[in-house]
């Protein structure tokens, strides 16, 4: 059993991730990347700032992982999320999940990415090719007013 | 009793600052320091039912006060 989860702010190491989670009794590992995206909205983002609670976003990706294991029946699983500045194309979390069979897989790892844009404590500002930003929800809508 | 009080993202930026003590009557409830953060300069930003967590974990409006707490006013979340 292998269960690991960080949050970080330097660019995020997927073939050490691969490399630790390999066990021969899995037959089926599943990645998921969430990256930089060039446009939001019609806008041009040109990078995205990631900021957190940080104590908290730690607890609770530790909390994530533990319910995934819970709800899929996984037991190697590896989550890291980024932190800081990131330019178009850099990834803001990796999933890796490994298990004996690719449903259960894709399952924990589906699970996961929508419980992190549910309940981790983690926020975005957009930067925009004529020099704006913005802060942005999980939904990727504009933060216009604070309700 | 005090009680620190966190802001974060676009509510930081509302509020002007990440961080407030707040003096209050023993047994504050939540909903009552969201109240109280509110009526402060730059409150007005704030949402009257934000998602709230004390002491690192996801709590309730209902959820009473003890001092020393740390509640944190938590803007939609975007992780991911």
């Amino acid at each position: 059993m292998s269960i690991r989860t960080a949050i970080v702010r330097h660019p995020i190491d997927v073939a050490a991730m691969l490399a630790e989670i390999q066990d021969s009794a899995n037959g089926a590992t599943v990645l998921f990347l969430g990256h930089v995206r060039e446009v939001n909205d019609d806008r041009a983002v040109t990078g995205i700032e990631y900021s957190a609670y940080g104590e908290m976003a730690e607890r609770e990706l530790a909390s994530i992982a533990n319910d995934a294991v819970a709800a899929t029946g996984v037991s190697d699983l590896s989550i890291v999320h980024r932190l800081g500045t990131l330019q178009l194309g850099e990834a803001s979390i990796a999933i890796v999940v490994a298990h004996a069979h690719r449903a259960e897989a894709y399952a924990a790892s589906r699970f996961v990415i929508e419980e992190v844009k549910k309940r981790l404590p983690v926020w975005k500002r957009e930067q925009y090719s004529d020099g704006t930003r913005e802060w942005v929800n999980a939904h990727g809508v504009v933060s216009r007013g604070p309700e | 009793m005090t009680v620190t009080a966190l802001l974060f993202a676009s509510y930081a930026e509302a509020f002007g600052s990440d961080r407030v003590e707040l003096s209050l009557d023993a047994g504050t409830t939540v909903r009552d320091a969201v109240a109280w953060l509110r009526a402060l300069p730059g409150g007005a930003g704030l949402p009257s039912s934000p998602l709230v967590a004390v002491n690192l974990e996801y709590a309730t409006a209902d959820q009473r006060l003890v001092s020393g707490d740390e509640i944190a006013i938590i803007p939609p979340v975007a992780g991911g």
